[in-house]
């Protein structure tokens, strides 16, 4: 089946995410859309299925306009769609999941899932999945359960199949096994859109590229058109991928994890003897696929980790045991992944959230009465400093862009007397320029001869931005390797091969 | 698994409670007597010694204990029947003890409590549904004392029983109404609307009945009650014949509302739909399931089973309506709710372990018991809190409870 | 109970809209009315020939929605009716003696909702308050110079640790304060009853639920004489008031409970300690209303009885969000449903309305303004409406 996009346009208030786009995905390719974050990509998709209604253009299957009230009629017309954040019910078993909108009844109304689960072997069977129905869809590893978000798309035979980012979370391996999977769709002879932001990815498995920019198409692209050209097509200017910076001069190693180890919840080990050392000027960078113990290494670095063992020494004082506001105060800075969730309190003005971790404490407090003149004259130098773009110092953060969002979680922490940098992802989301920003503090605050620990889950930061690599695989470190190691064997790392 | 000794401290912490009742135990006999009178053949009385029945559930719990402990460092869970039998051990203990010297009547006490525990739970049927399908139910006394309210009147009006209890599920479908499109459309926080909710419908019903029903309580607040039917056969059998087989027709509407609800709820598309709203609203939206309007029907289907239990107070018990006649039950449905982890079965069972402890209040109050009547009331929410808590296992609801969806 | 619900609460009550407030307390004042109305036995008798003599029927509605919220006013602000100054200005003092324990206790749960924090529970903390004042109130006899503020202290000091149980419980298990709170305020509640029998609480001789009399030395002093209920609570109340403004905007302390409020894993994240913080929060929010309490036994009333509570608890909720948890906001709010409780008595004994009704405008007045475009759509706005619901 045949789907265009003709001339689709989506306004949110007075911001139009999606202006008079074209696409025309033919059965049997791959058609990549290839945007930046925010370009208008996923807005695009939840109007071709449904969820959104577009204020203007046409949506047409086999050179037929069809309208989608919601999910439901685009299912039924035959698009399925496997979602960035998938749309699995945690609670539910696989086959609760898959028939999910489309259930087989028995005896007027009671659930057949005896039918369910032989669908589900079915789809599973005829790609390779070894997926089992009955699994608690919760228990699964985030590989898998996006084998049943494949499966759950295909249910209703669907002929066109949007892949929204869906390699973020997998591993190199699980990525080519993705891929595969794709390409075997393609053969049966379904049209599939695939977006991404990545361009490896791109020009492995398209047939056809469009460019998202801003929300307009900006032009199509051949497969076989270099990285630095599809870059420059999705950023609107020429890029450098590269990151400016001197070769390091490590110092001492005043920051050293012996034997770390971690236990969550449920009392599964996450972090499995982590044993790592940072020299002061030098940059570390944990490289590897989402959910391999990342967050919960920063976390017991900044003492939010509940359950730890072993040693985390900064300046020879032991981390492990304090709390947060005793490590911060050792001199820690810390630059989460998730800044609306975790760096700012999105109500507060930007003042305020230059204050939220010392808020208790001179100069911002003298006893508990707070010092709003101090706190103003900071604020005013701060958003000077670090180029933030705001209206004042009493804009709320909700107000702010990504980037100077980031400005002002980076503003806080670098002010601190710092002995060590902690940052999660930091360029997370961010605008090419913002990207920019962030690399030049960092580098900055390794040249100024801090250690500085950088946790990356895309390789070519990782690569840039580090003068050595860690790489984590299931809570361990696989190997630390220096930047200039090969994709592949980074790749082979990533999925627990060790060098 | 991680080690867990919450609920091997809690049972620790009951055992020690029942050596001290142990070591304490007067001397003397309870006498366990089964007999309601219309039994086909009648059970011998059981005339138990105190110190010795005391001593033997000590040792049992002991052994539970340990028990759990032991599975505690083996890093697993102490199952749910073990802790039952934990509590129907201790509780035969306190009885024993209370009830020391004096006759306990079985079966008579149990009536009383499935009396009791019959609003509760309808009312816990009605948080099922609201809650599981992702509205916070605050508002579950509301829709107990509209159903109580408008049963009364209409029955008293019309004379007619099935048009009461017909009023009864209307009123409380429209209390859980407000509470729908109040959480659902304006999106404000379900617990405001629930609190509010509750002394809307207090205040309303309050004023009508002073006002309206006041002037003239014959005409109007005097309705017929419910006959109470006796199943042949079944109702002859000892204990659970005239517990279970000689009530009300809202007694039999309640046993059949726990079995619809819960195969509704685990078995049918109807259900699993519902439950995927209330775990993930956007992951049901994107199959092409209507989140608000399963929601709105969710909640109302809900209210209407708890307005029938409000009407089980007018119809069913006492025969008339009077203000805030509820009393609280709607607060302890929800309790009942938490505590049967919104499970339409164990919220049953919970309901009825509530009513089985007001109930033995007032039991012990007629023969004379100098045990302090109030801390056997506080027991429904003294255990809700435990529960909540985390100390006898984990009590999480529905994901997304009290998240309002709001489609962008 | 989780973080984005959260926020939605702290959202919706500092959103300001001044004639969103206004509009919400006009038509439940409305409704209200249409409710009397209805009720009122000549409306229904007119209402039989309604066709045939129509004047008689609106005239009957004026006549007892009028006469109902002319009481209101007699009974809360001023009674023109009087026949002498005491009794023209005893209804203002009524007024401002209820609005003392509602605004009090309408100052904690602010607290406690501008923390992020769900607080039913001022029930159970005001009966925490006033068992601990009345306790010391009535078994000491100590110069009034001591003994009021050890009476205030004690109370204030059993409440906080009640409210604070409820902050250590959530912040060891992550018990739910919601339900902890509904299911503390029923045991609150049972406790009090049981120990108004037991000696160390009941007055020798009596025969039901009730303490001995407060000694007069822990009384709060009457001002304006004895047959004025108000008396110097009032004050602290005011100072309650701009002591709470000052916590929370210009103390660290309430700068820490805000940004818990609004976001608890960012403060988690800068350093800011949530366990202690829930501990602190809910022991400020049980203390504020612990002196509603006092205000109750020591002030208003002279005994320890099982309705010490009243509706107050339920009240102070109400004022929290109408008046946007803001303390100035709790403050005017308070005194408009201390009105509202004062005017009533007067319309119950003199138009033969129920007190409910007091109950059934304050419910909608708080239903209202936590719905604007609902608002918006009865008043005629409803583009603005439309607009706001699916914005």
């Amino acid at each position: 089946m045949k789907l265009e996009l003709r001339g689709i346009t989506k306004r949110f208030g007075a911001m139009t995410a999606n202006d008079n786009v074209n696409l025309v995905a033919e059965p049997g390719q791959i058609h990549c859309l290839l945007g930046e974050n925010g370009a208008g990509k996923s807005t695009l998709m939840n109007v071709l299925y449904g969820l959104y209604q577009a204020d203007g253009g046409d949506i047409l299957l086999d050179d037929k306009v069809v309208k989608f009230a919601g999910p439901g009629d685009a299912m039924a017309a035959g698009i399925g769609m496997v979602h960035q954040h998938f749309m699995l019910i945690p609670v539910f078993t696989v086959a609760e999941n898959v028939i999910l909108g489309h259930e087989p009844t028995k005896f007027g109304g009671l659930l057949d899932l005896d039918a369910a689960r032989k669908q589900v072997r079915e789809i599973s069977d005829r790609f390779g999945f070894e997926v089992d129905p009955d699994a608690i869809v919760g228990d699964l590893p985030v590989g898998v359960q996006q084998r049943v978000e494949i499966i759950k798309a295909l249910m209703g035979d669907a002929q066109v199949l949007v892949f929204d980012e869906p390699t973020a979370v997998l591993t190199p391996q699980e990525t080519d096994e993705l891929m595969a999977i794709m390409k075997q769709l393609r053969s049966e002879g379904k049209a599939i859109v695939f977006i991404t932001h990545k361009l490896r990815e791109v020009k492995e498995v398209a047939d056809k590229i469009t460019v998202i920019r801003l929300g307009k198409i900006v032009g199509e692209a051949s497969p076989k058109s270099s990285a630095n050209e599809l870059a420059s097509m999705m950023v609107g200017r020429a890029v450098d991928l590269d990151v400016e910076k001197s070769v390091a001069k490590p110092g001492k190693a005043t920051f050293k994890i012996s034997n770390l180890s971690a236990w969550n919840h449920a009392g599964t080990k996450v972090l499995d003897d982590i044993n790592l050392e940072i020299h002061e000027g030098e940059i570390l960078v944990i490289a590897g696929v989402q959910g391999n113990g990342q967050t919960e290494l920063t976390e017991a670095i900044i003492g939010m980790h509940g359950k730890t063992s072993g040693s985390i020494e900064l300046d020879g004082k032991e981390l492990i045991g304090k709390n947060v506001k005793q490590v911060l105060d050792l001199g820690v800075g810390f630059v989460p992944e998730d800044r609306t969730e975790d760096g700012l309190v999105a109500e507060f003005t930007i003042a305020e959230n230059l204050m939220l971790d010392r808020s208790d404490r001179k100069p911002f407090a003298k006893g508990i009465s707070l010092q709003l003149g101090y706190l103003k004259k900071f604020a005013l130098e701060k958003l000077k400093q670090f180029d933030i773009r705001a209206q004042g110092i009493d804009s709320t953060a909700s107000q702010l862009s990504g980037g100077n969002q980031q400005k002002v979680v980076l503003a806080r922490e670098l002010s601190r007397e710092l002995r060590l940098l902690v940052a999660s992802q930091p360029t997370r989301g961010l605008d090419v320029g913002s990207i920019e920003f962030v690399h030049e503090q960092i580098v900055a605050t390794r040249d100024s001869g801090i250690p500085v620990l950088i946790v990356a889950t895309e390789l070519d930061e990782a690569t840039q931005l580090g003068d050595r690599i860690a790489v984590m695989y299931k809570g361990k470190v696989i190997g630390v390797v220096p930047s200039s190691t090969s994709r592949s064997v980074l790749g082979q790392m990533m999925a627990g091969i060790s060098a | 698994m991680k080690r867990s000794f919450k609920t091997s401290i809690a049972l620790s912490v009951f055992t020690l409670i029942s050596l001290w009742l142990s070591v304490t135990a007067p001397a003397g006999t309870t006498l366990f007597s089964f007999n309601a009178g219309k039994e086909l053949f009648a059970i011998p009385d059981f005339e138990i010694p105190v110190a010795g029945a005391s001593w033997i559930v000590f040792l049992v719990l002991l052994v539970v204990t340990g028990f759990s402990w032991w599975l505690s460092i083996q890093r697993k869970k102490t199952p749910l029947w073990l802790t039952g039998i934990f509590a129907f051990a201790l509780v035969q203990q306190v009885l024993v003890v209370l009830f020391v010297g004096q006759m306990f009547p079985v079966t008579t006490t149990l009536q009383g409590s499935l009396a009791l525990a019959v609003p509760l739970i309808f009312g816990a049927l009605a948080g099922v549904l609201s809650e599981r399908v992702g509205v916070v139910n605050i508002a579950i006394e509301g829709q107990l004392l509209a159903g109580a309210f408008a049963s009364a009147l209409i029955t008293s009006i019309t004379h007619s029983l099935t048009l009461g209890l017909i009023a009864a599920a209307i009123s409380g479908a429209l209390v859980a109404g407000i509470l729908a499109i109040f959480s659902i459309k304006y999106v404000v926080d379900q617990i405001i609307v629930g609190v509010v909710v509750n002394v809307l419908v207090i205040g309303l019903t309050s004023f009508f009945y002073s006002t309206v029903m006041a002037r003239d309580l014959i005409a109007l607040n005097q309705p017929e009650r419910f006959d109470q039917i006796n199943i042949p056969l079944l109702s002859q059998i000892p204990i659970i014949g005239p517990l279970l087989f000689s009530q009300t027709l809202i007694v039999y509407l309640m046993y059949a509302a726990v079995a619809v609800v819960y195969i509704a709820l685990f078995k049918t598309r109807w259900g699993l739909r519902l439950r995927a709203v209330g775990e993930y609203p956007k992951a049901a939206d994107t199959v092409g399931i209507k989140v608000y309007r399963t929601r709105y029907i969710s909640v109302m289907l809900g209210g209407a089973l708890a307005g029938l239990g409000g009407a089980f107070f007018t119809l069913g018990a006492v025969g008339s309506f009077s203000k805030e006649m509820t009393s609280g039950a709607g607060y302890i449905a929800l309790a009942a709710l938490i505590f049967g982890r919104w499970n339409p079965l164990l919220a049953t069972l919970a309901a009825l372990m509530f009513g089985f402890a007001q109930n033995l209040q007032s039991v012990l109050s007629i023969i004379g018991s100098d045990v302090p009547s109030q801390f056997l009331l506080m027991l429904p929410y003294a255990l809700t809190i435990v529960a909540v808590a985390g100390l006898v296992g984990k009590v999480t609801g529905p994901a997304a409870t009290g998240k309002p969806y709001i489609k962008s | 109970m989780n973080k984005v619900l959260k926020n939605n609460v702290v959202k919706q009550i500092l959103n300001p809209s001044s004639l969103v407030t206004l509009l919400a307390i006009l038509a439940a004042f409305l409704i209200g009315g249409l409710l009397i109305a209805f009720a009122n036995e000549n409306v229904q008798t007119t209402a039989g020939y309604l066709f045939a003599r129509p004047g008689d029927f609106f005239l009957a509605v004026w006549n007892s929605v009028f006469g109902a919220y002319d009481a209101l006013f007699r009974g809360s602000i001023f009674n023109y009716k009087a026949i002498d100054s005491v009794g023209m200005i005893k209804p203002l003092t009524e007024t401002l003696a209820y609005a003392t324990p509602i605004t009090l206790a309408g100052l904690g749960m602010a607290v406690a909702f501008r923390s992020g924090l769900f607080n039913i529970g001022g029930t159970g903390q005001i009966i925490f308050g006033a068992m601990g004042a009345a306790w010391v109130g009535f078994s000491f006899d100590l110069p009034a110079i001591i003994h009021l503020p050890f009476a205030v202290f004690a109370g204030v000091l059993a409440a906080a640790l009640f409210g604070g149980f409820v902050g250590f419980l959530k912040a060891a298990t992550g018990a739910n304060e919601v339900i902890v709170t509904i299911m503390l305020n029923y045991i609150a509640g049972l406790l009090l009853f049981y120990v108004l029998t037991t000696p160390l609480f009941q007055a020798p001789g009596a025969t039901n639920p009730i303490s001995p009399e407060i000694v007069a030395s822990a009384k709060y002093w009457r001002f304006m004489g004895d047959s004025f209920r108000i008396n110097a609570s009032f004050f602290v109340m005011l100072a309650m008031v701009a002591a709470v403004w000052w916590l929370l905007n210009r103390s660290s302390v309430g700068f820490q409970f805000r940004a818990l409020g609004h976001n608890p894993s960012a403060s988690k994240v800068a350093g800011i300690n949530i366990g202690l913080n829930y501990v602190l929060v809910m022991a400020v929010s049980g203390a504020l209303a612990g002196l509603a309490g006092t205000s109750q036994v020591l002030g208003a009333e002279k005994f320890l009885t099982p309705s010490v509570a009243a509706s107050f608890g339920f009240d102070a909720i109400t004022v929290a969000l109408l008046g946007r948890s803001k303390p100035l906001g709790v403050l005017a709010a308070g005194i408009l449903f201390g009105a509202l409780r004062a005017g009533a008595v007067i319309m119950q004994a003199n138009q033969k309305v129920p007190i409910d009704i007091v109950l059934i405008v304050q419910s909608l007045v708080v239903l209202f303004i936590a719905a604007p475009p609902l608002v918006r759509f009865m008043f005629g706005m409803s583009r603005a409406a439309k607009k706001a619901v699916t914005a």
